[in-house]
């Protein structure tokens, strides 16, 4: 699936919900079930420090596509991570580079991805976007 | 009656029409505002203070010969006096404008880079605000003179057994806040001040978190600095106060050159206005100031000692009722606090709980509350912080409490 359809299908499925408790009771879910990371990777190095919570972010590439995994202290900031995961993981650098966060104003939590959230997750998109440039820089 | 009712006398429903923005709406439900500690809201009256001095005689002040310029003047020298008044400073020359506590600070700590040298001590407590640990870490960094710190115990209380054998005659410096902003315990400034001055050393105390709850009475305490924000006092923001001993005050170089602080300038010397426009650098704050002047006489028609007491009790009121939810931990338990509760459950991150909070319409403050090495001490990543002033009510603390525990079943 490209990145923009699997958009598509978690816009999809966030409007079932019918109300932000269920979105955010969706998002915990994700947030507490999904193991995001590998402890390891866990490092300092791989840490983005939000004023709030904590993100570690990892990648790598087989197959030129990217794998990112990821994880958060904060477990809203988790659930959002794996959504952001899922679009973006394995997929071709190039498409990663050009691929928007919009979906995630549509599906009710446009204030999450707030510059002055200070919750690690505007710098870890851009970290995810400096991987991809990184890996296409290495396929051309 | 009970005691809670008795002191709404003073009529917290009449008092709550009187701020604009206790009407609004978040997220489609009543605006509980807990975040008080941050900044407290403005009451009509401040805010018409502000409107009518853009709409009537904003002007640039002190220079002008003209009728706007004199009645801007006047205004915030009156102001100056009301806040001299207010925290019974013996000269008006010894309140100094800032643009808020911060500025305060760094005036002060810039000032005594020249006083200070290598071999000297300064005296910091554990339980500070970023804003009175750096600045005079940086002054430490300039001089070389040594930082010590008086450490708390695990109520939020600093250890004054330790602070006495601290001091010694190398001490020439201790700050020290009024109030902490994380925790909310009230620090016995009175045993400071008295045991530095027993050495010699000048006290600076940061106030951001004690005026809003009372009123320091700067000659009583014998203190040499004291610095506040009217934000946190039913004022505007960027704007704020120094307080400092005269004798301080002039021996401190100025802080920012510019214009309002010189008395002559040529390109061979300049020579420094008088007090306090010393310290005064530039076009100021001038509705600011004005605000401030009317936030006080706001809060002096209420009165301290029933803003206080009333205070108390919501304070009590919460604590018992967030006790009885499992798993929750309140950090700062000291005998003397005032109505701030920080607090965690369980293992949930304070930056959910305040996000589902939130989408009930609740504020409160979630983090480090810019005061990391108290986080550190307790070893935790920061806590949810529920701050009262005296527009709160016992009925929003229920509403608070029914939504943490909702927030809790949610994340748990």
């Amino acid at each position: 699936m490209t990145i923009e359809n699997i958009q598509n299908a978690i816009i999809d499925e966030f409007s079932m919900f019918e109300d932000w408790e269920e979105r955010y009771q969706y998002m915990i879910d994700l947030g507490k079930t999904l193991p995001l990371i590998e402890e390891q990777y866990k490092t300092d190095d791989n840490i983005i420090k939000g004023c709030q919570s904590k993100v570690w972010v990892h990648a790598n590439m087989s197959n030129d596509k990217v794998e990112f995994t990821a994880d958060s202290d904060a477990i809203i900031t988790k659930g959002i991570i794996a959504i952001l995961i899922r679009a973006f993981s394995n997929q071709h650098p190039k498409d990663i580079i050009v691929a928007n966060t919009d979906f995630i104003d549509k599906i009710g939590l446009k204030e999450h991805l707030s510059p002055t959230r200070a919750n690690g997750l505007v710098s870890m998109i851009k970290q995810l976007k400096m991987y991809a440039i990184a890996y296409q820089t290495q396929l051309n | 009656m009970s005691t809670i009712e008795k002191h709404i006398k003073f009529d917290v429903e009449a008092i709550r029409k009187e701020f604009p923005i206790l009407n609004r709406q978040v997220n489609g439900k009543p605006l509980i505002y807990f975040d008080n500690a941050a900044t407290s809201q403005t009451p009509q009256q401040v805010i018409d203070v502000i409107v009518d001095y853009y709409s009537n005689y904003n002007a640039n002040i002190h220079r002008g010969v003209h009728t706007l310029s004199q009645e801007a003047t006047d205004a915030y020298e009156q102001a100056r006096i009301k806040i001299q008044k207010h925290f019974n400073a013996k000269h008006t020359h010894e309140i100094i404008y800032t643009s808020g506590t911060t500025h305060g600070i760094n005036l002060v700590a810039s000032g005594f880079s020249s006083l200070l040298q290598k071999g000297d001590e300064v005296i910091v407590s554990g339980l500070e605000h970023h804003s009175n640990i750096v600045p005079w870490q940086m002054l430490c960094e300039r001089t070389g003179v040594t930082l010590k710190v008086i450490p708390m115990n695990q109520n939020g209380e600093l250890v004054l057994d330790d602070y006495d054998s601290l001091l010694n005659k190398k001490t020439k410096l201790v700050f020290v806040n009024h109030i902490s902003n994380a925790l909310g315990t009230i620090n016995p400034i009175e045993y400071i001040i008295k045991k530095a001055h027993s050495v010699g050393a000048a006290v600076l105390v940061d106030g951001a978190q004690s005026c809003p709850h009372i009123k320091p009475d700067v000659q009583a305490l014998d203190v040499d600095f004291y610095v506040c924000s009217a934000h946190k006092i039913c004022g505007p923001t960027g704007v704020g106060m120094l307080y400092g001993k005269q004798e301080w005050l002039k021996k401190l170089p100025p802080y920012q050159g510019g214009g309002e602080m010189i008395a002559e300038v040529s390109f061979e010397k300049t020579t420094y206005a008088d007090l306090p426009h010393k310290f005064e650098a530039g076009t100021p704050n001038v509705s600011g100031g004005i605000a401030f002047g009317a936030a006080l006489d706001y809060m002096n028609s209420i009165g301290f000692d029933t803003i206080a007491n009333y205070e108390n009790e919501l304070l009590v009121y919460a604590t018992k009722q967030l006790e009885n939810i499992e798993g929750l931990k309140i950090y700062g338990t000291a005998k003397e606090k005032t109505s701030v509760i920080s607090f965690n459950v369980g293992n949930i991150h304070p930056y959910d709980i305040g996000t589902i909070l939130d989408k009930m319409g609740i504020a409160v403050r979630t983090g480090h509350h810019c005061a990391q090495p108290i986080m550190d001490f307790y070893q935790i990543p920061g806590t949810i912080r529920a701050s009262f002033m005296f527009y709160n009510t016992k009925a929003e603390i229920d509403t608070f409490i029914t939504a943490l525990k909702k927030a809790v079943m949610m994340l748990s």
